[in-house]
């Protein structure tokens, strides 16, 4: 079944909107959360399915209203969590 | 993201995320520091041109690229390998007939260490949804008037598989040395939103 990310081909989502020199993070924390992934990826705490799979797996109207690195930072939260009992 | 607060409310949240993972001794502020210096240093589109304007110069090279990616970057002294798991390179070369573009529909999968951090563009929905069903629309918008001879193929990139167009070199740039051709080459080009 087609995930929320899955939006090849769908309609509505408007114009391509380009910011002209746009800067590769626009927030320290965007930086940081980069940052932490790859370092996690690179101690093999998850892999790169498994972190697409934790952005893919958030709610649809969360998803959408995320911006880019708020979802990988869902990611990382979601993927390091201590465990919990209904973990 | 919603102003100021919000953004300082995430920017906190980022900070408890890091001190866990740090406390947990999965990571160091020197190691964290470290990526994000490399990834502002070393990841450029300077590093696709110069690829692009090789294979532009050098027949041979253009041949080795087409076959085998991973190995052509290598003889540039460049990898694709940013992470522990490795990914495979295809470059695509444009010709008057065949145009290709990039897009990762399902997420934002992209050769950072050739073409630098990607756009936020790329990775918005409006790109991811759009140039699938109508690339010749959406090439328009970025200014890319295709003669309507000339076919688009779009490639869908993934986590394992990463794609870069070789734009088709310009005209009057016979003369040119390899470095003034690597300076005509923009990320866009690499992408396939631009010409060159």
């Amino acid at each position: 079944m087609a995930r929320v990310n899955d939006v090849g081909g769908q309609s509505g989502f408007g114009r391509v909107t380009v910011e002209p020199d746009e800067p590769p993070f626009h927030a320290d924390w965007e930086a940081r959360v980069y940052a932490l992934n790859v370092a996690m990826l690179r101690r093999g705490v998850y892999n790169l399915d498994q972190f697409r799979d934790a952005i893919e797996r958030m709610p649809p109207a969360e998803y959408l209203a995320a911006s880019y690195y708020e979802r990988w930072l869902h990611a990382v939260e979601a993927l390091t969590a201590p465990r919990s009992g209904d973990g | 993201m919603s102003g100021q607060h919000a953004s300082s409310q995430t920017a906190a949240r980022v900070r408890r995320l890091e001190e866990r993972l740090i406390d947990a001794g999965l990571t160091s502020d020197d190691e964290l520091d470290g990526i994000i210096g490399r990834l502002l240093s070393g990841a450029s589109p300077a590093n696709g041109a110069r690829v692009v304007a090789r294979a532009w110069i050098d027949p041979a090279y253009r041949e080795r690229l087409l076959a085998d990616a991973n190995a052509a970057l290598e003889e540039l002294g460049l990898s694709m390998s940013t992470g522990p798991q490795p990914q495979r390179f295809t470059v695509v070369p444009n010709t008057p007939d065949t145009h290709n573009v990039l897009v990762c529909t399902l997420c934002s999968c992209y050769p950072i260490a050739l073409l630098g951090p990607s756009p936020s563009w790329y990775k918005s929905e409006a790109y991811r949804s759009r140039v699938v069903r109508e690339p010749r629309a959406v090439l328009a918008e970025f200014g890319l008037e295709l003669p309507a001879g000339t076919g688009i193929v779009v490639h869908d990139t993934s986590a394992e598989s990463r794609h870069m167009v070789l734009p088709m070199r310009p005209a009057g740039t016979d003369g040119l040395a390899e470095d003034a051709l690597a300076a005509l080459v923009t990320r866009e080009g690499l992408i396939g939103t631009a010409a060159v």
